[in-house]
Parts: C-alpha cells; structure tokens; sequence
C-alpha cells in the first residue's frame, strides 16, 4: 500500500475513465435523454412494433448502406470518367450539380414522380400524370444550363489561351 | 499416414488478440474526399440547429392546434402521458396562425433535407470509428447517435411520405411522427450540449484567422484545428471541389426544394409549387376552384347523402332541431374571409365562407350566453376525423360559421355541400365538411 499509492490512484483512474469518460456530467445528461426517448419509445412501438423497428433502423440502415455509398461510387465513376487536365474540375462540377440538384428532387418526391401513390387523383381531384413530366423537364433545365456554362467557360479560357503569347 | 498440423506457437497465437491493421470503412484511410472535417460539418451543423429547434416548435403547435385534450376525437394519440404537458386551448387569432405555423413547418422540413443529407455524409466515418466503445460514457453516447440518425431520418422520412399522401408506414402517421420526433428530440438535446461548443469555436477560428488571427486568439484556433483533424481524413484525394463550393452546393439544393415547394402556400404563387402535392394548379375553375383536402367521391360521399333529404341535427340543452338546407338560408347569414390550411403543410389564400354563425345556433337549441363546446359529426362514412370538437373559444368567435356558400356559390360537393364548417386558425381536419349532426356541451 505504502508503495503502490500511485499506481492505484492511476489504476483507479483508469476504471473511472473507462466508465464516465468525460465526467459524471455527460452520462447523467444521457440517461435522462434515455429516460424521454424510453417514454416515447415505448409509445412508438405500442403498435406494430416489429415493422415500427424495422422503420427506424431501416431508415438509418438504407442511408447509410445503400444511399450514401451510392452516391459515392457515382461520384467516383464520375472522377475515374473525366480525364485529367486544364478544365477537369469544371467538367466535373458542371456535371456533379445538375445531378445532385436533380437526384435530390427524386429522391424527395420520388412516390408522385414514380406514381406510387395509387389514391392520389382520387384524394385530390388533380392529376398524378404531371410529376415525372415536371422532373425529367426540370433536370433537363439543370443539365442544359450547367452545359452552356461549361461551353461559356471554355470558349473564355480558349481565347485567353490565344490571347496569352500576345501580350506576353 | 497423417501430418499432424504444427501447433502454432504460444506467440503466434497471442499475435491474433492484437488488433490487426483496420480496412474497408472500418479504417481512416478508407474514406478519402478532402471536403471531409469540421469545417464543412460546423456550419451545416448550425443551420440545422435552428432549422430543427423552428421544425420542433411548430410541430408541437401542430399538435396543440387540434386541441387533443378537449376529446378524444380529436386526439391521434391518446395515450401521450406527460409529453401534452404543454398544451393549451388553440386561439382564433390570427386566423392565419395556423397556415403559418404548419406552412412554416413542412416547407421548412423539406428545404433542410440537403442539409440533414450533407451533415449525414460528412460525419459518416464516424460511424464505422472502432473500437465501438472506448467508455461506457462513450458507448452511450453512440447509442445517443444511433438514435439521431435513425429518429432524423425516420422523422423527416415519415413526413416527407405523409405530405404526399403515401401512407404506406406501419401504422398512423400521427403516432409515427409524433413519438419518433420526441424520440429524436431526446437525442437531439444531448448531441446540441455535446457538440455545439466545437461547432461554434471550429466556425468562430474560421473567422478569426480571416480576420488575420492575433496572438490571443491562436491557441482557440489550435484547438479548432485539432477538431477539425478528427473528421479529416489522414490521406485526402486531391480536392475537386472546394468547401465552399460544397456547401453552396447544398445550399442550391435547398433553394431549388424552397423554390418548388414554398408556392403550396399562396394562390398567386401555386403553379410555382412544381412538386408539392398541392401545388401547380387547382383542381378546378370557377369559385369552388380551389384545393380539395379529401374529395367527396374518396370518403364514400355520394349525392344520396347531401340531396333534399339531408339533414342538419342540432342538440343543445335538452333540445333537438332537425334543420333543412332552405331552413338554415333563412336564418341570419353572415360572411368572412378566411383561409384553409391543412396539417400535410398547404393552404389557400383567403376564401370568402358565407353561412350562419355557431353562435346563432347554438342560441337556437338554449345556449344564448356563452355556449360550450361543440361536437361536430359528419355524414362521411369512412376516413379519418368524421367527428370532431370544437372548444368553447372557437365556437364563440364570431367568425365561426357553418358556411353554406363560399366565394359567392354554393358549396360543392368536394367542399362540404350542404354545409360545413369553418374555423379562424384551426387546422383543415377539424373544418368538418358535409354536417350531418352538432351537439352543443357535448365531446363525444
């Protein structure tokens, strides 16, 4: 005891960080926020709680497996497709934009784009018909004007290009 | 004749317990773009911050707008407890309260999604960080984070779903949305205390060593820089985009969603609403032209329900009148402007509601001073919110009409003909359309 003093300090040390971490302050704020999200789980679940369970891990599992890994090896096609060179970046941006712009509009209304909502012109009274037409014309929006940006952009760079021995 | 497999050695065997060299997501070298780091992750952090804190508040308004303590009919989740600590009696004014509110709730949602999105990918390491569990404070903390995620995606999931009527959840959305938010919510609070100090500082030192940093400032930004290493990764490709860039990337996402959503919200901006559900054009022409929550045809209405032989019972102290349509036009009639806003976030500009005040009805089955509550039943065979009640505040505001006539005709069928009422603030679904029954100091 006379010798170890230190070492037991350490070693108790050791086992309080294993346990707390940052301090008592950080797990009692956790498990008072476990104690609400208990009291609400329990009431989420109360239902069908096997599918309610599926729903909320599902929707964690489907984003983080499936979507963003997705659009990662969409994007890295994309890198792999565009050569390397002067105007790379912007070839790749002029691409990337419209693509993220229009991926975000189907992936947020992709049930009317996709007509999956079987009652919708029976609930509403107005036409299901119209979504897809509205995308595919907004996407072309989007691609159409990140292309002449792109040609704008290299036409500049092109007559700088000529220009440059000149004034050098 | 066999070999006997050589034993391996005591080493060996002590050389599996040491963790081999982490791969695949699981190791930093895996995840490679240079957008990476708190530096991207604080700012989208602070918006959402306020984005969700605005989506929270107005989500519970939403609730407290159905007045789900005065019956059970109005009230899609009765077994609540302590979380309708809050609650309190839905005023008449402004009567444009709730298409605030409840506009301001689900165009907001939508437009944060790019947001919620960008955070998710930049914090994404994370998620496969070993070992799982350096405390159990930490482990802790990591379940917090599961629940975030999983409680943000299920929340702004379900809504996005409901907005455009595809009920195809487990369940009613009304129970979904609100327990999952409060879900949410509780792991929402605890990653706000943990992480907004870091948010702040690694946003604040951004600033300072633009401001060219002095010397005081330089150990914050030391330890800015130090959090911001923890999202970086250790061996970046070369950049392709700068951060910059990536965030007014997700700012144009979200403009481009405000853009063609926020117009479900106004008459004159509607056909701007290229993909809300109740945006682009209305379902028809003429004074009766304008959205329909629910048409007649859907909910099982038919003409045989509403025609000459429809009926208004009205029940009040000890009384019960049976009143025609041409009965009702004879009492006084009064008119009022008033929007319609519904609970999946559209809403129509002012319509002009004429027809007989609640007040007057309710005096003319006994209630001549300060009439109670009202419960309200439809004629509407199936679907939700058939009933519903209304407390004593809304049915003596004198705006408060069983309207007979909207925009100068009668109303059609797809709006309640013969008669439906109208409330100033109240949420759509408590607008019962097609009346069949009204009983005055009842809830049931």
């Amino acid at each position: 005891m006379r010798r170890h003093d230190g070492r037991r300090g350490g070693w108790r040390n050791g086992r309080r960080d294993r346990w707390f971490g940052h301090g008592p302050l950080r797990p009692t704020l956790l498990l008072t926020s476990f104690v609400l999200t208990g009291y609400a789980g329990v009431r989420l679940l109360a239902g069908d709680w096997l599918w309610v369970t599926a729903w909320f891990v599902g929707a964690a599992l489907v984003h983080d497996l499936v979507l963003l890994p997705l659009y990662a090896l969409a994007d890295r096609a994309l890198r792999a497709a565009v050569p390397a060179g002067r105007h790379r970046r912007t070839v790749l941006n002029c691409v990337r934009v419209p693509a993220v712009l229009s991926g975000l509009l189907l992936l947020v209304w992709f049930p009317l784009i996709t007509r999956q909502v079987a009652a919708y012109e029976a609930i509403t009274g107005l036409s299901a018909e119209v979504y897809l037409g509205r995308w595919l014309l907004v996407t072309a929006v989007l691609f159409a004007g990140s292309g002449g940006w792109l040609a704008y952009r290299l036409s500049t760079d092109r007559r700088r290009e000529v220009d440059a021995p000149s004034a050098e | 004749m066999r070999v006997r497999p050589r034993l391996p050695s005591r080493s060996a065997g002590w050389a599996r317990l040491v963790p081999r060299p982490r791969s695949g997501p699981f190791s930093a070298r895996w995840w490679r773009s240079p957008l990476r780091g708190l530096r991207l992750t604080s700012p989208l952090g602070l918006v959402l911050l306020p984005g969700i804190v605005l989506l929270l508040g107005t989500g519970l308004l939403s609730y407290a707008a159905y007045n789900p303590d005065l019956s059970p009919a109005n009230d899609m989740t009765p077994d609540k407890g302590w979380l309708g600590f809050y609650l309190f009696s839905w005023p008449t004014d402004p009567d444009w309260l709730y298409r605030l509110t409840q506009g301001v709730h689900v165009t907001l949602g939508i437009t944060l999604i790019p947001v919620l999105l960008a955070k998710l990918w930049s914090v994404i390491p994370k998620l496969f960080a070993l070992p799982p569990a350096r405390s159990l404070s930490h482990a802790m903390e990591r379940v917090s984070l599961l629940l975030l995620v999983g409680g943000g995606l299920f929340v702004f999931g379900t809504g996005v779903l409901n907005v455009q009527l595809a009920y195809v959840f487990p369940g009613s959305f009304y129970t979904l949305h609100f327990y999952g938010a409060w879900v949410f919510t509780a792991a929402f609070v605890v990653h706000v205390a943990l992480r907004l100090p870091r948010a702040v500082r690694a946003v604040r030192a951004r600033r300072t060593v633009r401001a060219g940093s002095a010397g005081a400032e330089e150990s914050e930004r030391e330890r800015a820089e130090e959090a911001d290493a923890r999202l970086r990764p250790p061996h970046p490709v070369e950049p392709t985009l700068s951060r910059r860039g990536a965030l007014g990337m997700v700012g144009g996402g979200s403009l481009l969603l405000l853009a063609t959503t926020v117009g479900q919200n106004f008459d004159g901006l509607r056909r701007t609403a290229l993909f809300a559900p109740h945006g682009g054009s209305d379902p028809g022409a003429g004074p009766n032209g304008f959205q329909i929550n629910k048409t007649a045809a859907h909910v099982g209405v038919t003409p045989e329900r509403t025609g000459p032989e429809w009926r208004l019972a009205l029940h009040g102290r000890g009384r019960e009148l049976r009143l025609s349509r041409a009965m009702l036009l004879e009492l006084p009639q009064h008119s009022v402007a008033l929007p319609i806003a519904c609970v999946e976030g559209w809403s129509t500009s002012d319509q002009w509601w004429r027809g007989v005040r609640l007040l007057d009805l309710a005096a003319l089955v006994g209630h001549r001073r300060q009439p109670p509550d009202l419960f309200v039943v439809s004629v509407q065979p199936s679907g939700s919110f058939r009933a519903a009640a209304l407390r004593d505040n809304q049915v003596r505001d004198p705006r408060s009409l069983l309207a007979l006539y909207v925009n100068g005709e009668p109303l059609s069928l797809d709006h309640g003909y013969p008669a439906r009422i109208i409330v100033p603030a109240a949420p759509g679904v408590l607008n019962t359309k097609w009346v069949g029954r009204m009983t005055f100091g009842a809830l049931s």
